[in-house]
């Protein structure tokens, strides 16, 4: 089979920002309505304080993974 | 180029040699051998940090809370506010009363990891012990074995299974899809992404700062260029390290809140 088209490069870092892309949404709005939920609520401040970084970690993973993936399984 | 000849070779920006960006060798130290009692031992950098660590971790509880007293000295005191931190900010937040039992758990996990985690700033440590993933892996499955034990004690073996496949309020229909997704979630995804989120933080923060330390010795030339691209590159490794320092805080705190999460869902089905 012939190759029609074909990438070099730091394919890695290509997939890293792709990766990031959802994660950074996630995060953004994570903390866009915790801070939201923190103003219109203040004395709940610790269970959002808490949901919110519950919330980062796991969206956070993400991106992480991305970044790290080039590295494990890259050339 | 490896960083152990940039050390010695003047590589720097104009000498005709390339940007020696750091890889993923940096994180395989050098094993040394000791033959110590007819044994044959093999340790790296990182094991010795781990055992500093658990050292560390072990000797201040032991020192602070040797003799408790009911007005407790510095130390002690130091000691309650780390654990009741842990207890009251993590344990009773989120599985409640009956949390409290799970405290000396939680505080080891979170002292453990955070201070593995500091040895990437320490200065002649600079390694955090966590970005060798076997580390992450080793605590979380601990932490899994824990909470799939208490799950089918509390719930019984076979029902606390079920009861995560098949969470109630559904529509008949949704099992097809939900069940599968529930089931991977509670025995892979969990663990999995539990330790390689503590693995890529320090990972991807440990090369972030060696990134910019290369990248100040690099630039470091008589130029303009290289002058300011020099002092600023040191400012950056400067302000990362403290933001590093926060990542590795809140890292350690986000593993045991996802402990305290697994181990409460546990206790109790869902409903």
């Amino acid at each position: 089979m012939s190759t029609l088209a074909a990438v070099t490069g730091s394919l890695g870092s290509i997939g890293y920002g792709l990766a990031a892309i959802g994660p950074g949404i996630g995060i953004g709005i994570i903390f866009g309505q915790g801070v939201q939920a923190i103003a219109r609520q203040p004395e709940a401040y610790g269970v959002i304080r808490q949901n919110m970084i519950l919330g980062f970690a796991l969206a956070e993973a993400l991106a992480l993974i991305g970044f790290v993936v080039p590295f494990v399984f890259g050339a | 180029m490896n960083l152990a000849t940039l050390a010695t070779d003047s590589c720097h920006l104009n000498s005709g040699c390339g940007f020696p960006a750091p890889h993923a060798d940096i994180f395989f130290l050098t094993p040394y051998t000791l033959d110590i009692f007819g044994q044959h031992l093999v340790f790296s950098k990182t094991i010795l940090l781990a055992l500093i660590v658990a050292l560390i971790v072990i000797t201040f509880f032991l020192t602070a809370f040797r003799s408790p007293k009911l007005v407790p000295g510095k130390l002690q005191s130091l000691g309650e506010q780390g654990y009741l931190f842990i207890r009251d900010q993590i344990a009773r937040e989120v599985i409640g009363k009956e949390g409290d039992k799970f405290v000396p758990f939680l505080a080891s996990l979170f002292f453990f990891i955070w201070i593995a985690n500091l040895m990437g700033v320490i200065p002649g440590a600079q390694f955090p012990v966590m970005s060798s993933l076997a580390f992450p892996v080793a605590l979380t499955l601990m932490v899994y074995g824990t909470y799939v034990f208490l799950g089918m004690k509390h719930q019984g073996p076979i029902k606390f299974f079920t009861n995560a496949a098949f969470p109630p309020g559904v529509p008949k229909a949704m099992y097809i899809l939900l069940t599968p997704l529930e089931l991977l979630g509670l025995l892979v995804t969990r663990p999995v992404t539990q330790a390689i989120r503590l693995f890529a933080n320090m990972f991807a923060g440990h090369l972030l700062i060696t990134t910019f330390t290369i990248g100040a010795y690099y630039l470091l030339s008589p130029s303009i260029v290289g002058a300011l691209g020099s002092a600023t590159s040191f400012g950056v490794t400067v302000a990362l390290t403290g933001f590093e320092m926060f990542i590795q805080g809140l890292q350690a705190f986000i593993f045991t809140l996802l402990t305290a999460v697994y181990i409460g869902g546990s206790l109790h089905a869902e409903h």
